[in-house]
């Protein structure tokens, strides 16, 4: 089977898509539609919609027009260029979320969240894990079989470790938004370090827009999420590291990777 | 009043008269005690708020924080806030002879004062300053009441449904223009979504803002902007255009004060949602809430509830009667507080899963129950978000539904669905396409209603009975064991919130015997 395809319409091969869109142009008078048409279709046939049929075009008030547009496309797609970024978890429904809590703990997942130091932004944590959520998706306290406490905001290392621990946490999360003198960075090592001491420790996750998923290793901690994550992720990554199926062996708690 | 409920709704299900009276006595009951509780504390919020309408405004301090907060912290720093801001503040802004509220709070902040609890005949005069302040903040509310009456008159009240659309860019001079657009396609009102964490804030920002996460910050200055933007649309269209905010979060009280002064129209404001989804303390959220809706009552602003939010979190189908049993209660706290039904925005919303079979006779008993539960209240009826899956054609359908399902049973304010819900702030165009599906559902079956009868005994009554009959049971159990013991369990949103757990407690305090709030004069004995 070859591995270059183009778009499927009707007919193999014949390449055809549709697009919506909207120009900043107005579409009043007959020769400010002419114009406005004509506009979609020189955009259509950059895109390399070729020929491009504008089937559609509305006025949205006096300043815009919205199009569709249909046509074949001349680029093809070669399967064997396509890389896929792919997650070392699969991001899974709240329902199998839940399901393998059950099944692997027996009891609720523990999970303690706060920011520490001297940063008070609470909306990257509050985000992960208010029932409220965070796009579209709710926070972990949605989740039937976690039991999430939320520290909130500037709370000491110490005290993270305290209740982290009186919590039986099974996972600690830390957001960091400040970054100046990368105040983040200082601050994930610290608790990384508090929490070597020899005992048993939670599974330790930081994030935030100025983290770099690459660091974990580096800060001594299990997962760094980035700029973007949704709490489903998070409670994948959870899920996927402390309640493995069998067939799928988890990375020990505390390795490096 | 006229009838909600007029609108070619559909006629009337089969319901028992009596087991409707049995859930209001219920949620009446449910209610009764945390209204008990509202009546003998206050709160750092509330406190801060009667500053507010005495005319504390503005901020400064090393801290830039709001006067207000500078204030409230001081009074409870020296004597304490068991017996109400207002005496010693008035006291000592007698005693240091300050021309006005800024002056003493620019000392207050710089160190400079003592506050003292005044009695004999201080504290008479205190007493009178205060109230003589407040009477001020209420006539200007009240000013504010008339305007909106004599802007409704010279445009034009919007038939019903209201069409509701969300501006959020965090700009509010972005926003300012989107929502004059928005009201020109023909959107009836305007909600502007705060930024995300502001419910959380301990205060009120000051100014007009050009930055907030996924939302705008609610303060005094950008309701003073907007509105005035949508004053000057309104009379461009010849139709009065509502604005929206939310009363909600840590600082509810001052925002209902804010909302009042500067004339929004519709305010979110539900009695658990802070404390369901944003984890405030429960004593906090009741006795806030119960002095933010005196104030939403006397400035004629209509809540909204938030009950929908339930469903996005549970079930739609198995916990339909939680929204009705939460409407119950936020009915009875509305009421008792002073609204009229009139203002009694109640939510709830068209989120159950499209795959389940008769889903739209589900939605239609419920919305159904709904309207005819509440037959004078302004209903507010949410869009599905819960099953917009990104396959926008599908959810354009789906969104048609729903905007049929709200015309059958005659909703009164229907939030716009779109088709790119969860995918990313609605593009120009999501928001045309919107429009056109609602315009086109009330144009081609708008009086469908009026000609359709379910029949008496038929699954949609049937459904209807059983929600309203397993509210009843939740409310007999809720009566068993206190409203607060089953918000801690568990029961609404499946989110467990323990009655001294959560954010804002230690803002709450008993009133002590010789408490003094000036508002209450205007608020508890004034309702109309």
């Amino acid at each position: 089977m070859s591995t270059v395809i183009r778009p499927y319409g009707d007919t193999t091969g014949d390449g055809r898509i549709q697009v919506s869109f909207t120009l900043p142009v107005p579409f009043g008078t007959e020769e400010e539609r002419a114009l406005a048409e004509g506009a979609a279709a020189q955009l259509a046939g950059k895109m390399g919609l070729d020929p491009a049929m504008v089937v559609h075009a509305k006025a949205m008030g006096p300043d815009f027009t919205f199009f569709i547009v249909y046509g074949p496309v001349r680029h093809l797609v070669d399967l064997a260029e396509v890389t896929v970024a792919r997650r070392e978890y699969p991001l899974m429904p709240a329902a199998e979320i839940n399901r393998r809590i059950r099944s692997a703990f027996g009891r609720e997942m523990v999970v303690v969240g706060a920011t520490v130091g001297v940063d008070a932004h609470t909306v990257g944590i509050d985000a992960i894990l208010n029932v409220k959520g965070h796009a579209g998706e709710k926070g972990l306290e949605s989740y039937r079989e976690m039991r999430v406490v939320n520290l909130g905001s500037q709370v000491a290392v110490a005290d993270l470790v305290t209740r982290a621990r009186a919590e039986s946490a099974d996972a600690v999360l830390v957001s960091q938004v400040v970054t100046q003198r990368d105040a983040h960075v200082l601050a994930a090592q610290q608790i990384a370090e508090a929490f070597s001491d020899g005992a048993p420790r939670p599974l330790l996750v930081v994030g935030g827009p100025r983290f770099d998923p690459a660091m974990a290793a580096g800060l001594g901690v299990d997962r760094v999420f980035g700029r973007g994550t949704t709490p489903r992720e998070v409670a994948s990554y959870l899920v996927h590291t402390l309640a493995p199926e069998p067939a799928e062996p988890a990375e020990p708690a505390g390795a490096a990777r | 009043m006229p009838s909600e409920s007029n609108n070619a709704a559909m006629p009337a299900l089969g319901l028992d008269p009596a087991v409707i009276r049995q859930a209001r006595d219920l949620a009446a009951a449910a209610g009764q005690p945390i209204v008990d509780m509202a009546r003998t504390h206050s709160t750092v919020s509330v406190e801060r708020a009667v500053l507010r309408l005495g005319g504390l405004d503005g901020a400064g301090g090393d801290s830039g924080m709001p006067w207000v907060n500078h204030v409230v912290d001081a009074v409870a720093d020296s004597c304490g806030l068991e017996h109400g801001v207002a005496l010693p503040v008035w006291d000592a802004l007698l005693a240091g002879g300050y021309p006005h509220l800024v002056a003493l709070a620019r000392d207050v902040a710089a160190g400079k004062v003592k506050f003292r609890l005044p009695e004999g005949a201080d504290a008479a005069a205190a007493r009178a300053a205060a109230s003589a302040a407040l009477a001020e903040g209420f006539a200007r509310i009240d000013t504010r009441r008339a305007e909106r009456t004599a802007m409704i008159r010279t445009t034009a009240d919007p038939p019903k449904p209201w069409i509701y659309l969300i501006v959020a860019t965090g700009d509010i001079y972005e926003d300012i223009p989107q929502a004059q657009a928005a009201a020109r396609e023909g959107a009836d009102i305007i909600a502007v979504i705060r930024s995300t964490g502001q419910s959380l804030l301990d205060y009120v920002p000051e100014g007009a803002t050009r930055e907030g996460f996924a939302g705008t910050y609610a303060t005094r200055e950008n309701f003073r902007l907007m509105r005035a933007a949508l004053d000057d649309v309104s009379r461009e269209l010849g139709r009065y255009v509502r604005l929206t905010n939310y009363a909600s979060g840590l600082c509810m009280p001052e925002i209902a004060a804010l909302a009042g002064l500067e004339r929004l129209d519709m305010m979110l404001n539900d009695c658990m949602y802070g404390i369901i989804f944003r984890d405030i303390n429960p004593r906090r959220t009741f006795i806030d809430q119960r002095f933010s809706r005196q104030i939403h009552a006397r400035a004629g602003i209509i809540i909204n509830t938030g009950e929908d939010n339930y469903l996005t979190t549970a079930d739609a189908v198995d916990a339909a009667h939680t929204v009705v049993v939460s409407q119950l209660l936020n009915e009875f706290f509305g009421k008792e507080a002073g609204l009229a039904d009139g203002q009694l925005g109640l939510g709830h919303a068209f989120e159950i899963n499209p795959a389940v079979p008769d889903s739209f006779l589900l939605e239609l008993a419920h919305a159904q129950l709904v309207r005819q539960l509440f037959p004078d209240a302004p209903l507010k009826y949410m869009p599905p978000t819960k099953h917009m899956t990104g396959n926008v054609f599908a959810g354009y359908l789906l969104d048609a539904f729903f905007n049929l399902c709200g015309a059958l049973t005659g909703q009164s304010i229907l939030l716009i669905g779109m088709m790119t819900e969860g995918i990313h702030t609605p593009f120009l165009s999501d928001r045309d396409l919107a429009l056109e599906n609602v315009r086109y559902v009330l144009r081609a079956a708008g009086r469908l209603g009026e000609n359709l009868q379910p029949p008496p005994g038929g699954f949609v009554e049937r459904r209807a009975q059983q929600v309203l009959a397993e509210a009843v049971d939740l409310l007999r159990r809720i009566d068993g064991e206190g409203l607060l013991n089953a918000i801690a369990d568990g029961t609404f949103g499946v989110t467990r919130r323990p009655a001294d757990g959560g954010r804002g407690l230690d803002g709450v305090f008993q009133r002590a015997g010789g408490y003094f709030n000036p508002a209450a004069e205007f608020l508890e004995d004034g309702q109309r």
